[in-house]
């Protein structure tokens, strides 16, 4: 919906949240989450609309609201096991400034200021430390400045200074965060800082109802937090589809010329464009992919990149469309070519009527409002739509990895034979057991992937590694490697063992090495596994998604019969190992790991 | 803005805020009246009326608006 992408109405949404709310939870296809606030402050509010916008990104969340104020204690202690009963999937610690204890005072010695942030630190970690034994993704705020400094500006420098104490604490949760991949920091003190300390604070919300920030900003918390929430289940978006004229440059290419449009540091306008592509730049750097759609001729088009002033370059797209064609067309083409769905889109161009037509037409893909150039990078920004949990070193090199792809499709041309355009590859599937060292890469690939995906089951990374260790689970990931690439660990299996019956909780594969058999050279490897663990009988399961119809069949297309439908088409599936079998890969070698 | 005007800004956040468009106000409704009028949706409504009015309220102003005319009157007040 429109009314939840930056720049949002806040009063409008706190007005109408009762309708926003069974407006949206009309829509199909929810996935419940269990989301449990445990905070040091009012959470009412906080929690009516965190709960509009995760629904907004498809996910329908049960709340377990701790009570007011004792996220320490609850954290530490759960006397009543309230908590662990719940299972939350997300913990979500809401804390102030408010909530920080062990202050520096005037009267206080050095040592006794440096004893007391070593204490408030202890005490904090203890808390998330505990917090892990809940084995599900942690959310915590860093602290707000503080809207008063005894000592001015020395409140920055001095260890009396509280400026000084917050400053350390965030320094302190960062480098937490960093060190424990299931925490998750949210950044509250920049968020206030981008709105203001003075607006963010508002004393009487806090004497009177103890909302430890101003009411009108509560739509921007929830905004930012359930970004996070969207990232850990594989929600935020991973391409960017972008429009030329007034939109990556100033001007029409068209009638202008690729000397006239402005773009560079020559003039204001120019400047804010440059800034644009560089901050796009940095998005592609981060794994965002990037298109062009635009209505221009293509050649000269490609001139706007050629300039030597242009921070973009053609290389940095993979699907370049300018032509006349209408860009719902152009974009729906480009989803199907770089494989993702179009709900992965973020659509920009200057033009209200483009806008509104992609709007209508192909209402998954997101289309941000776009003022003036000068607002365009804030306002890509404010969005958080690509907002990362982690980055990855596979991700730095999705452009690359996708690009491979356009060879790969390239050379598949020169083939008559499909099978023999695979064998031309030269491909390598490495498959392992789950490790450390691969965890974060699995946990991610587990969490974001939706078409060829029988289960859509998440697990945090916390599950991830009990698995790992769990001699209960047969665990098995694949990377592909050929002749154009490494492409990275792209497909995992979890299956848990039940005597001699192996049931499948989990296969995933990611979109962008389909077609190349490399399920097949799993299943391969799955069933040789089984032989030697003593397992007779391997049992699948399709859930269906709106996402994952693609891989309705997939058991029965490898052998497996089915035993089961119901009216959902939710279906199981059966296979007896046999004395022999032919493999189902012909055209790759398997190296296990 | 006169009182009549007031008033139906007033009745309609309120309708807005409880997504009820049968909500009639009269100086008497109080929170007994309103199922979902508790402490929380008060200061709710609080935030929506000085938005709609261009208006802040006090902590003392607050304190002892126990229904509709309370907080009439003090929107009143406030716009002096």
């Amino acid at each position: 919906m429109q009314c939840f992408d930056y720049p949002f109405d806040s009063a409008l949404i706190l007005k109408k949240k009762r309708a926003l709310r069974r407006e949206l939870l009309a829509c199909e296809g929810l996935v419940p989450k269990k989301i449990a606030i445990l905070s040091g402050s009012t959470v009412g509010e906080i929690k009516n609309i965190l709960e509009l916008f995760l629904l907004n990104a498809g996910i329908r969340p049960e709340f377990y609201v701790g009570d007011y104020a004792l996220f320490y204690e609850q954290l530490m202690f759960d006397a009543d096991g309230a908590l662990r009963a719940f299972a939350p999937d997300v913990i979500y610690i809401h804390t102030s400034a408010h909530n920080l204890g062990n202050l520096p005072l005037q009267s206080d010695s050095p040592a006794q200021t440096e004893e007391k942030f070593a204490a408030e630190c202890a005490r904090w970690q203890q808390m998330w430390k505990a917090a892990e034994r809940f084995g599900c993704p942690v959310i915590q705020n860093n602290f707000e400045l503080p809207g008063v400094r005894v000592m001015g500006n020395l409140d920055a420098v001095d260890a009396h200074g509280r400026v000084r104490f917050v400053n350390r604490m965030n320094t302190m949760a960062a480098e937490w965060a960093a060190e424990h991949p299931n925490f998750y920091l949210h950044d509250l003190c920049w968020l206030s800082a981008s709105v203001g300390v003075d607006q963010w604070c508002a004393p009487a919300a806090w004497y009177a109802y103890k909302y430890a920030l101003d009411m009108q900003y509560i739509p921007l918390l929830c905004h930012s937090v359930s970004g996070i929430i969207k990232s850990i289940f594989g929600r935020s978006k991973k391409a960017l589809v972008l429009d030329l004229d007034n939109t990556l440059w100033g001007g029409v290419i068209g009638d202008d010329g690729p000397e006239g449009i402005e773009l560079g540091m020559e003039t204001p306008t120019g400047m804010a464009y440059t800034e644009l592509q560089r901050y796009i730049k940095e998005l592609s750097g981060m794994g965002v992919l990037l298109n062009v759609c635009s209505k221009n001729e293509d050649s000269t088009a490609r001139e706007g990149f050629r300039r030597a002033d242009s921070v973009l370059k053609e290389e940095d797209f993979l699907c370049f469309k300018a032509n006349w064609e209408p860009k719902t067309h152009n974009i729906a083409a480009i989803a199907k070519e770089i494989n993702i769905l179009p709900d992965s889109l973020v659509f920009l161009d200057d033009n209200p009527a483009e806008r509104e037509i992609v709007r209508q037409e192909l209402p998954a893909v997101t289309v941000p409002e776009l003022t003036a150039a000068e607002e365009y990078v804030r306002i890509l920004d404010r969005g958080g739509w690509f907002e990362p949990t982690a980055v990855s070193a596979d991700d730095r090199r999705r452009s690359e990895m996708y690009r491979q792809n356009a060879q790969r499709a390239a050379a598949q041309q020169s083939f008559g034979d499909y099978s023999e355009y695979l064998r031309s590859l030269e491909m390598r599937c490495e498959a392992g057991a789950f490790d450390a060292e691969h965890a974060e890469r699995i946990t991610q690939l587990i969490n974001k992937t939706n078409q060829f995906n029988l289960t859509t089951r998440r697990y945090s990374a916390a599950e991830v590694e009990t698995l790992m260790r769990d001699p209960g689970y047969i665990t098995l990931y694949g990377r592909l490697i050929d002749k154009f690439g490494d492409n990275g660990i792209v497909t995992a299996i979890i299956g848990r063992k039940n005597g001699t019956v192996l049931d499948i909780e989990l296969w995933i594969m990611s979109c962008r090495t389909f077609k190349r058999d490399l399920e097949y050279a799993m299943f391969d490897r799955l069933v040789e596994i089984c032989r030697c663990a003593g397992i007779r009988t391997i049992c699948g399961h399709y859930l269906p998604t709106a996402k994952n119809l693609l891989v309705a069949d997939f058991y029965a297309t490898i052998g497996f019969e089915k035993v089961s439908e119901d009216a959902s088409g939710a279906a199981d599936f059966r296979y007896e190992i046999p004395e022999t079998r032919v493999l189902l890969n012909q055209v790759m070698d398997t190296i296990s790991l | 803005m006169n009182e009549q005007q007031i008033f139906d800004a007033v009745q309609n956040i309120f309708r807005e805020n409880f997504d009820d468009d049968s909500i009639a106000l009269t100086r008497e409704t109080s929170p007994d009246d309103i199922e979902d009028w508790d402490s929380l949706e008060q200061i709710n409504l609080l935030t929506a009326i000085e938005k709609q009015f261009s208006i802040k309220f006090t902590l003392d102003d607050v304190r002892d608006l126990s229904n509709v005319g309370d907080i009439l009157d003090m929107i009143a007040h406030l716009r002096g």
